[in-house]
C-alpha cells in the first residue's frame, strides 16, 4: 500500500467513528425526547412540574 | 468570585438547571468544534511532509489527539468517581455513565489510526510493546465499565461499584503516559508534553494543537450531549414508576 492509502485510511476510520459517535448521540435523545413526549401526552409528569403548574394556575 | 463560581457549579446539581445550561452552551460548543476542525485539517494538510516519514505524518494529526483524549476521557471518569463516591453528586455518575462509550470510541481511534501509522513505519500493524499493550487494556477497561452499567438495574449501585472500579483503573493511566520511558517500547517518546518543551517543529506542532483543541471540544460536546441524554433516560423510568404505582389498586 502507497503511503497515501494510510493516511487515507488513517482519516476515513476516523471520520466514520466520529460519525458513529455522534449518530449514536442523535438517535439516543431522539429515542428520549420521544419517550418523555409519550409520557406527557398520557398525563405523567414529575411531582416537580405538576406543583409547579399547580402554583401557577392559583 | 471563587464563591460565586462554587455556587453556579453546586447549583448545577439540579438536573433541570443543568439541562437549561446545555440548551443554552451547546450551540456554541457545536460551532467552535466545527470551527475548529475545518481550521485544524486545513492547517494538518498544508504541514510539510516528513523528512522520513513523508506524507504518513498526516496521521499524528488525527492520533496524537485520539490518544490524548482517550486518556482525558478516563481522567474526567475518575474524576466523577470522586465525585460519585465522596461528594454523592447527583450529576457525577451521570457524567462517567455517559463518557465511558466516548473514551471508548477515542481509545478505538488512538488504536486504529496507530496501526495504521504502524505499519509504514515499524513494517508492523502492531506490536505488544508497553505503551501499545497499556491502551489496548484501556480500550477493555472502557468496554468493561460499559458493560458493568448495563449489567446491574440498581443505578445507585451501580455508581457505587463503576466508581470504585474507575478508581482502581486509573493506575493505568500514569502508566500508559510513561511506559515509553520506563521499558524499551517501538513506540516514540513523548515528543510534546515534556519537561524541557517540544521537540516538533512549530510548522507540525501548530496544526497538532489545534486539531487537540478540536478533538477536545468535540469530547465536552458529545459529553454533555450524552449526560443530557442519561438524565433523560433517568427521568423517564422515575415517570414510569409513578405512573406504575398510580394505577396499582391500594
Amino acid at each position: 500500500m502507497s503511503h497515501l492509502a494510510f493516511v487515507s485510511l488513517a482519516y476515513g476510520a476516523t471520520a466514520l467513528t466520529i460519525a458513529a459517535l455522534v449518530g449514536w448521540v442523535l438517535i439516543d435523545q431522539r429515542g428520549r425526547r420521544a419517550e418523555l413526549a409519550e409520557l406527557e401526552a398520557r398525563g405523567v409528569r414529575r411531582r416537580s412540574a405538576e406543583k409547579a403548574g399547580a402554583d401557577h394556575v392559583q | 468570585m471563587i464563591t460565586s463560581a462554587a455556587n453556579y457549579v453546586s447549583g448545577l446539581a439540579n438536573p433541570t438547571r443543568f439541562l437549561n445550561a446545555v440548551a443554552f452552551v451547546l450551540p456554541w460548543m457545536v460551532g467552535i468544534t466545527g470551527v475548529l476542525f475545518a481550521v485544524g485539517l486545513f492547517m494538518s494538510f498544508q504541514a510539510p511532509e516528513d523528512y522520513q516519514q513523508g506524507m504518513t505524518v498526516r496521521i499524528m494529526f488525527i492520533h496524537v489527539p485520539s490518544a490524548w483524549l482517550a486518556m482525558m476521557c478516563y481522567t474526567v471518569m475518575a474524576v466523577s468517581a470522586i465525585g460519585t463516591l465522596v461528594w454523592r453528586h447527583p450529576l457525577a455518575d451521570v457524567s462517567a455513565k455517559a463518557a465511558a462509550p466516548i473514551g471508548a470510541a477515542f481509545t478505538f481511534l488512538a488504536l486504529v489510526t496507530g496501526s495504521l501509522w504502524g505499519k509504514p513505519m515499524w513494517g508492523t500493524w502492531w506490536v505488544w510493546d508497553a505503551r501499545l499493550t497499556s491502551v489496548f487494556v484501556l480500550f477493555l477497561m472502557y468496554l468493561g465499565l460499559i458493560a458493568l452499567y448495563r449489567a446491574m438495574d440498581d443505578p445507585a449501585r451501580a455508581a457505587r461499584v463503576s466508581a470504585i472500579v474507575i478508581l482502581v483503573g486509573y493506575i493505568n493511566i500514569p502508566i500508559i503516559k510513561f511506559s515509553v520511558d520506563w521499558w524499551n517500547t517501538l513506540h516514540q517518546p513523548a515528543s510534546v508534553i515534556r519537561l524541557d518543551g517540544p521537540t516538533i517543529h512549530a510548522s507540525m506542532l501548530y496544526p497538532l494543537l489545534v486539531m487537540a483543541l478540536a478533538f477536545t471540544m468535540l469530547f465536552f460536546t458529545l459529553h454533555l450531549m450524552a449526560m443530557r441524554n442519561e438524565i433523560w433516560r433517568r427521568r423517564v423510568a422515575s415517570l414510569r414508576r409513578q405512573a406504575a404505582r398510580s394505577v396499582q389498586p391500594s
